[in-house]
């Protein structure tokens, strides 16, 4: 996994569902680039056609609440969206994204962040650069058990050493 | 050391020290996924180097969401859910014999006190109301359990809810899932379990208690527990597909939080659009027109929930602009509805009965709003385009008040139909 990422930012609100971030009328399918096609389209038109390859998504609290599909976090991988940093994240889809290998950030200073703001981020050292301000914000550490498993390259992994013991 | 009940239950499942906040491996008893969630988990399973599932009789995949298949995709999804189980001879029934899966696996005893449960949807915390630890994952978790038989677990700081008083006849459990959301909106339990008390909660029969815990997911809670008593344990026991043992919290445990409802003077609520805890006493939306009217779901599509709507719909009709979705949960509740003849009730009326899915819940299908439609629902989400258009709102209601409102053609209370 790449540990320097760098895009524009794509800025929402608190409370973001799973609904939005790709609607069940599209969960015909669990292929990444099907589901990327649609991602955040109920909230906002413009993302999908919109986003490039790098681009980071920030939020405020409870980005991902409601169902637990795994289309949510597949979806925004496969838009091209390399993080995701809100003020804090829903239980299922913070595991899911660390499952699937989608890095996310949980940081209290996501309103500091524009639209379109030239975001940088250093994922070994949890911080946050804003190229557009110039300011520096700092992620909040994952638990040891938790960076052990992103370490491995997330559960997939995990779950191969176990059975090979 | 006192335990919550999400406590006790994780401690009889794992050797490492539990204290809120701590990570546990702990073992599963029972991990299931549906026909959206499954074909990713048998992709990851497969990814896993797995083989075998860890207990072929604790594995299941329950074909619920888009089915009886709504078209190729969702029939290909289906099938591949099939072969998979086929292949693993793990538990699939075929539609006919099926439900949505929190209301089916309760009453096949295949959920039971004291387990911890891992399903691929959010609203597996159903199935606390069973007293058991059971919460929604995605679909790689689902895979990793049913590979290792196992997952890991952050132990939850517990808020305890105490339900106090006596609710007049037009309080259910959805009003009193409703009123604590509103009050401590949709990330209010974030992290954490909630665990239901009091004398309201007591008498509460089974359906409206599965209701209550079925939306601990819309506070962002991991699951809604509730100590199992002889009403609980006598149903289990009547069902229970394995042995089990119950497990109860200790009387002096320490909780992260409580507070106490009040239901005696409740009004019935409602959920406005676009978010569960936009919750209001039913009288302050009364008058809102609704073109549809959905009564079904693992939230309310139990046979206690089509009872309270018979009987406020017994010799009435729908409205002229309104139409009526009835969705039994399960065949054994459509059964019953059937012999008790709850389905003439609902005929006379002019509602559509349809076969047992989540349905129009999700968006899925029986019943999807266009732009500018407005649907009153017993579900449990009415978030943006959940049902349908993004241009279109769903509120959510217990059984009664969206009985009502589909005689009256608006969100009304149900007294004022009763009248």
């Amino acid at each position: 996994m790449e540990t320097t990422l760098k895009g524009k930012a794509w800025v929402y609100g608190d409370n973001v569902d799973t609904d939005v971030i790709i609607p069940a009328r599209y969960l015909v399918t669990s292929d990444e680039r099907s589901l990327a096609a649609h991602c955040m389209e109920d909230i906002d038109e413009t993302y999908a056609k919109g986003v490039s390859k790098g681009d980071v998504i920030t939020a405020g609290n409870n980005f991902g609440c409601g169902s637990s599909r795994e289309h949510a976090p597949i979806a925004i991988k496969g838009s091209g969206a390399s993080c995701v940093i809100a003020k804090s994240f829903a239980r299922i889809f913070y595991r899911n994204a660390i499952n699937i290998g989608l890095p996310i950030l949980e940081c209290t200073e996501t309103d500091r962040i524009a639209k379109g703001d030239l975001i940088e981020i250093d994922l070994t050292k949890g911080t946050i650069t804003n190229r557009t301000k110039g300011e520096t914000y700092h992620a909040k550490p994952f638990p040891e058990f938790l960076q052990s498993l992103i370490g491995l390259g997330g559960l997939v992994p995990y779950v191969r050493a176990r059975l090979s013991e | 050391m006192a335990m919550t009940l999400a406590e006790a239950i994780i401690a009889k499942h794992t050797k490492d020290p539990v204290e809120a906040g701590s990570i546990c491996r702990v073992s599963v008893d029972f991990a299931f996924t549906n026909d959206i969630t499954g074909p990713p988990a048998i992709k990851e399973f497969r990814k896993m180097g797995a083989k075998k599932v860890f207990d072929p009789a604790r594995c299941a995949i329950l074909p619920d969401h888009f089915s009886p298949a709504k078209d190729i995709a969702s029939a290909e999804q289906i099938k591949e859910c099939r072969e998979f189980a086929y292949e693993q001879d793990m538990l699939f029934w075929e539609v006919g014999r099926v439900g949505v899966e929190h209301a089916f696996l309760p009453e096949n005893g295949l959920v039971l006190p004291g387990e911890i449960v891992l399903g691929a949807d959010s609203h597996t915390c159903t199935h606390g109301a069973m007293g058991a630890l059971a919460t929604g994952v995605g679909s790689t978790d689902l895979a990793a359990a049913w590979a290792l038989g196992e997952t890991w677990l952050r132990v939850p700081e517990t808020m305890k809810v105490s339900y106090e008083g006596t609710p007049s006849e037009w309080i259910c459990g959805k009003d009193m899932i409703l009123a604590l959301i509103g009050r401590i909106g949709v990330e209010g339990a974030r992290y954490m379990a909630l665990e239901f008390h009091g004398e309201a909660l007591e008498k509460l029969g089974l359906d409206d208690r599965f209701t209550l815990s079925n939306m601990a997911i819309e506070a962002g809670g991991k699951t809604g527990l509730i100590n199992p008593d002889e009403k609980l344990l006598q149903y289990a026991r009547e069902r229970a597909a394995r042995h089990f043992e119950p497990i109860f919290a200790d009387k002096d445990a320490v909780y992260a939080g409580s507070l106490t409802i009040d239901v005696t003077d409740m009004e019935p609520q409602v959920a406005m659009p676009h978010l569960p805890e936009n919750v209001k006493p039913v009288s302050e939306a009364a008058g809102t027109p609704v073109d549809q009217v959905f009564i079904g779901s693992c939230t309310n599509g139990r046979i206690s929930d089509l009872r309270s709507a018979a009987r406020i719909l017994k010799g009435k009709k729908v409205h002229k602009k309104t139409r009526l979705m009835v969705i039994p949960a399960s065949y054994e509740i459509y059964r019953q509805a059937m012999k008790e003849g709850l389905f003439d009730i609902f005929l006379d009326a002019g509602a559509a009965i349809s076969t047992p899915s989540c349905g129009p819940c999700l968006g899925g299908h029986l019943g999807i709003l266009a732009a500018g439609e407005r649907c009153i629902s017993t579900s449990n989400r009415n978030f943006v385009g959940r049902m349908g258009s993004p241009k279109s709102e769903v509120v959510l209601a217990g059984p009664m008040v969206a009985a009502a409102s589909a005689v009256a053609g608006h969100i009304c209370h149900p007294k004022e139909v009763m009248a």
